[in-house]
């Protein structure tokens, strides 16, 4: 039973870990950009979940209400100012201007927040619970794997069938043909980062919902939404969802094997994926 | 309508065109030609703005659009047929033709019309594009080029890689197509194709033009020299 706990556990948990990596699968299977300060934009997203709950005296799951619009503002802007002057055939240097940011964004929290653990409080919701059978499912996890999937099938809808996922799977196709189309690709890779961090935004109200955050608590968030998106194969979405789950399971049995071993078998498992498929588990068929 | 004065391009330090002047007017269908490296291409790219170039180096019924970013040279009606076709493979054949329609001009072209310019398009509209044999990937490119309902089209290498059968439907279907009040700029390596289907030619040699005037009066010899040089 303690199994079959840990193993559901990591399912639930595998939901968060997607969706800390939907937006970094987005904008890498759109415009090629690996973004370094992934992470710490999900903590950047908690901190402002804080900041909103706290003045507002607002619900950390209401607050999602300001922290995703103005999340998508700064993943606009970022990208419409930023991060577009460094797009081209190479692509080390985005991948430099991100890890500068991520470098600016720790510490810039860390001045205005100081080191602080923080916590965004949930109320009843975070020790409410369903019981089934001798299983304890939290009401919070289940919200979170349940969002994630929501998540991840709204993007699958957005990039099939309407027509801004047409031009972004044009774009990520070939950005000249696509500018040819009327298409401007600088307001379609700002329109992308937008969207990835809005994700992010959910993810990150999430975090900070589930367990404490501080400054520095972005990179293991990007480790966590690499390996998924690895696994699980890139530029897929429900691969990315796959992936986060692989992940999560893996960390809920090493868990339960010894609590030491939570992460290392994650990492484990994410290496021999890497060994025995580099292409991920699920990888993009072309259409 | 369309005019280029002293069009020149770089590639880096090597200069690809110098000095070109081509003009295209309304209903006008006109070729160039040249071989390899001439720089027609070079020519097209620069039109439609994927090449950088000075304001006043292209003109758009007398508006100086050098400047001008592609999507924005798109939305003013200059659509082009890109060589090698470069249809998004990501998107169904019905996909590639939408995006076509992206910049929202109204006009003659819809899909229905494309899909009765080219049956075979319409049965095969949820294929993945590129899975689609090149003559029919090359329908998908003009109807895409199509569906923005431009005032002019840019044909770069129509028949390159193509199947003389697949070439003469191609043709076929082109005076059908002008006839609906556009203007063509066609590249062609045929040069009889070059010369029958357009009204006037240039000769592009080295980045330069060296030869120009109404097809009727444009001799194979003359365009062989325009071609090599003098002999």
């Amino acid at each position: 039973m303690v199994w079959i706990n840990a193993i559901v556990q990591g399912i639930l948990l595998g939901g968060l870990y997607a969706l800390f990596a939907a937006g970094l699968s987005l904008i890498f299977g759109i415009m090629r950009l690996v973004n370094i300060a992934h992470g710490d934009f999900i903590v950047l997203a908690a901190f402002l979940g804080l900041v909103v709950t706290s003045t507002l005296n607002m619900h950390p799951l209401t607050s999602l209400i300001i922290v995703v619009p103005a999340m998508a503002v700064v993943g606009y802007l970022l990208q419409y100012l930023v991060l577009n002057r460094t797009m081209g055939d190479d692509i080390l240097p985005p991948l430099l201007v991100t890890f500068g940011l991520s470098v600016i964004l720790q510490n810039s929290l860390l001045e205005v927040f100081s080191a602080d653990p923080q916590k965004l409080n949930a109320g009843n919701l975070e020790t409410a619970s369903l019981s089934l059978g001798s299983l304890n499912i939290g009401i919070l996890p289940l919200l979170m794997f349940t969002v994630a999937v929501a998540v991840i099938a709204s993007l699958q809808w957005l990039f099939y069938h309407t027509a801004l996922g047409r031009a972004f799977r044009a774009t990520s196709d070939n950005a000249d043909i696509a500018q040819l189309m009327g298409l401007n690709k600088k307001h379609i890779f700002s329109m992308a980062m937008a969207l990835s961090l809005a994700v992010v935004a959910i993810a990150g109200i999430f975090l900070g919902t589930r367990t404490s955050f501080d400054p520095a608590s972005g990179p293991t968030r990007l480790i966590f939404g690499f390996e998924a998106v690895i696994i699980g194969g890139l530029c897929n979405l429900w691969g990315t969802l796959f992936g986060g789950i692989i992940l999560g399971v893996a960390q809920g049995i090493g868990a339960q094997i010894n609590p030491g071993w939570q992460q290392l078998s994650g990492h484990i498992v994410f290496l021999l994926v890497l060994a025995i498929k580099p292409n991920g588990l699920f990888p993009r068929v072309s259409h | 309508m369309l005019e280029t004065k002293g069009l020149t391009s770089f590639y880096g330090d090597f200069q690809a065109l110098f000095g070109i002047d081509v003009r295209v007017d309304k209903n006008e269908v006109v070729s160039l030609i040249g071989s390899n490296g001439a720089g027609k291409t070079t020519t097209m790219r620069t039109i439609t703005g994927l090449i950088d170039c000075d304001t006043t180096m292209v003109l758009w019924n007398g508006q100086a659009i050098g400047h001008l970013r592609a999507d924005q040279i798109a939305k003013l009606g200059i659509a082009m047929v890109p060589e090698g076709r470069q249809l998004f493979p990501s998107l169904s054949v019905e996909e590639n033709l939408k995006i076509g329609a992206q910049n929202k001009r109204a006009g003659f072209w819809t899909l229905k019309r494309v899909y009765d310019l080219f049956p075979v398009l319409g049965e095969r509209r949820r294929q993945g594009a590129t899975t689609l044999s090149g003559g029919q990937q090359q329908m998908v490119a003009i109807g895409r080029a199509l569906m923005s309902n431009p005032e002019i089209i840019l044909f770069d290498e129509i028949s390159l890689g193509l199947a003389p059968i697949i070439i003469n439907q191609i043709y076929d279907a082109l005076p059908d197509i002008i006839d609906n009040g556009l203007s063509a700029l066609i590249v062609e390596q045929d040069i009889s194709r070059a010369l029958s289907i357009a009204k006037r030619c240039y000769c592009l040699s080295e980045g330069k033009i060296t030869l120009t005037g109404s097809t009727d009066s444009i001799s194979r010899d003359d365009v062989s020299q325009a071609y090599f040089g003098k002999i």
